[in-house]
């Protein structure tokens, strides 16, 4: 079996989960991954407890973060818009299960990074890349 | 290696490439990502330690010998790069650090002084990022307005569409020689024509141009020219601007301080004629040394033309080959005179990243990703594409690799 391309990184790649936009969401946000273009277009509705209640992406991108924003968002019903921020880049490496080279972290972090920008309403000012991230920190905005 | 007509000696050349020893996992690596940056030729590398060993001092600065050596060198390699782009006058040779500052130079120091309010400024669908964002920072700091010159479906300028936009008086047309996704070659000499015709000055990007074939601006028939060294198997941190020398002094400096002065008082700075009003600061000695080491290795051993003849046989090759790989497509013109290097491609099915991962497995380096070109990928409708770009020791055998690597690709993904 391919160590990156495992069978659950291309079956998410293929069919991601919830692929789309929710109608009327109450947080929503789009950003690119610089290096390559790549877009995703995230979603949120929240339920009357103020959690997620349905999240979607949208989007075209490579493998990697096809899979990572698929398996993200698998997990994000029910969570508040705090616990959002404070994911921590492991969470989504960890779903992969894949070890992610350096010129790859951009593509895996995609889409948590525009998950916690929907969360904020604004660019979420986490760095990516190298250490692991401070979510306490976005979380202080 | 002398020039010779017929065979081009790729063994050879290739031999000049301490690089392209490297291995990348196990296997000789099978470089094509030299429209990125090309790798080093020793006849600069050599040029470059010589100096840095032997000869180095600061330029135009003092009346020691070592001072002079570096003078004499750096001033050497303005002449090489003016004989090369067929400039009459080695004054017209601006170093800078690269194309983009080059660009850059000419939308400030030019641009603030010839382009107004109201005025417009063409670009083409095909620039890279560095010949559309200084029009753009010119066009809002004084108020002007951008047209984009369209491209067919093959890839090639819209010629009539550009006749019909400069129609509209712009005062500058900026324009990539050589596509960098595409590889398309613009026919400069006659657009420069139909510009002068309208009444606008013309900046060519020759980034990708310059590496690929025989230049002679005067024919090409623009007003400035860019060229940068990283592409052209020289260092990082060395590039061109030709202009007009007339143009050039009518100019006002771009960057201040030493050099670029005739005299300084406390009321005020006269300014040094050029090249030096463009050149503040200590410059990139050993580098411009290092790009007209290069340059010399490229005129002396293989000739421009030779080299022209070598990338559009493997763009060819190139074009050939690919559509055996199911499911893929490629942006730009078919072969033809107008069809250089690189070749941008995609796969149905799989990502250009993806596709970048697995072919590293095999040695094989290509770029993935807009290629500094987003309204270009905007026209094309793709967020990224692959692409395969060459240099002169590219050889037919590593593009045979390429498309291996590209079966391996629609293996893993199972397709």
């Amino acid at each position: 079996m391919d160590e990156l391309y495992r069978d659950q990184i291309l079956e998410h790649y293929k069919r991601p989960h919830n692929f789309g936009v929710v109608e009327a969401a109450d947080l929503e946000y789009e950003d690119t991954n610089p290096f390559c273009g790549d877009e995703q277009h995230v979603t949120i509705k929240l339920g009357e407890d103020d959690r997620v209640a349905e999240v979607a992406f949208e989007g075209k991108g490579c493998a990697i973060s096809t899979a990572a924003t698929s398996l993200l968002t698998d997990e994000l019903v029910g969570m508040t818009r705090d616990e959002l921020l404070r994911l921590p880049k492991e969470y989504v490496l960890e779903l992969l299960g894949i070890d992610i080279s350096a010129t790859r972290m951009k593509c895996a972090m995609l889409g948590l990074k525009i998950v916690k920008s929907a969360a904020l309403g604004k660019p979420a000012e986490w760095e990516d890349e190298g250490e692991a991230g401070n979510p306490a920190e976005a979380a202080a905005f | 290696m002398t020039v010779t007509a017929g065979a081009f000696p790729i063994e050879r050349v290739r031999e000049q490439f301490p690089l392209l020893e490297r291995e990348i996992n196990g296997t000789p690596v099978a470089y094509l990502d030299s429209g990125a940056s090309s790798q080093r030729v020793l006849a600069s590398i050599e040029a470059v330690d010589d100096y840095e060993r032997r000869h180095h001092s600061n330029v135009h600065r003092g009346s020691h010998t070592l001072s002079g050596e570096a003078t004499e060198a750096y001033e050497g390699a303005r002449g090489i790069v003016a004989r090369h782009i067929g400039a009459t006058d080695p004054r017209e040779v601006i170093f800078v650090r690269n194309a983009t500052e080059a660009l850059n130079l000419v939308a400030r120091a030019w641009g603030d002084a010839n382009v107004g309010a109201g005025d417009r400024i063409l670009l083409t669908e095909m620039e890279h990022h560095s010949n559309v964002v200084p029009w753009q920072q010119l066009a809002e700091r004084v108020g002007a307005a951008v047209d984009w010159a369209p491209i067919d479906d093959d890839g090639l300028l819209d010629l009539d569409a550009l006749r019909a936009l400069l129609e509209r008086g712009p005062k500058v047309l900026a324009i990539t020689h050589v596509s960098n996704v595409l590889g398309t070659e613009n026919p400069l000499a006659e657009i420069s024509a139909m510009a002068h015709d309208a009444g606008a000055l013309v900046v060519a990007d020759g980034a990708q141009g310059a590496p690929k074939q025989p230049l002679d601006v005067a024919a090409l028939g623009v007003d400035f020219y860019t060229i940068t060294g990283h592409k052209l198997y020289a260092p990082t941190g060395i590039g061109a601007l030709w202009g007009r020398l007339d143009l050039l002094r009518a100019m006002p400096p771009f960057l201040g301080g030493g050099s670029m002065i005739r005299k300084v008082t406390r009321e005020g700075t006269t300014y040094a004629d050029v090249p030096a009003r463009f050149e503040a600061g200590t410059p990139a000695i050993a580098q411009a040394i290092g790009m007209g080491a290069a340059i010399a290795w490229l005129d002396a051993e293989l000739g421009m033309e030779a080299v022209r003849d070598h990338e559009r046989a493997i763009a060819d090759h190139t074009l050939a080959r690919l559509p055996e790989v199911p499911g893929l497509k490629i942006f730009g013109p078919p072969p033809g005179p107008e069809r250089l290097g690189p070749v941008s491609f995609e796969i149905d099915g799989i990502h250009a990243h993806d596709v970048s991962e697995i072919l590293d497995r095999h040695g094989v380096a290509v770029r993935a990703g807009h290629h500094c070109a987003q309204v270009l990928m905007e026209r094309l409708g793709v967020a990224a594409t692959a692409r395969a770009s060459f240099g002169v020791y590219t050889t037919t055998e590593e593009i045979d690799r390429l498309v291996d690597g590209l079966e391996d690709a629609r293996r893993v993904f199972g397709l």
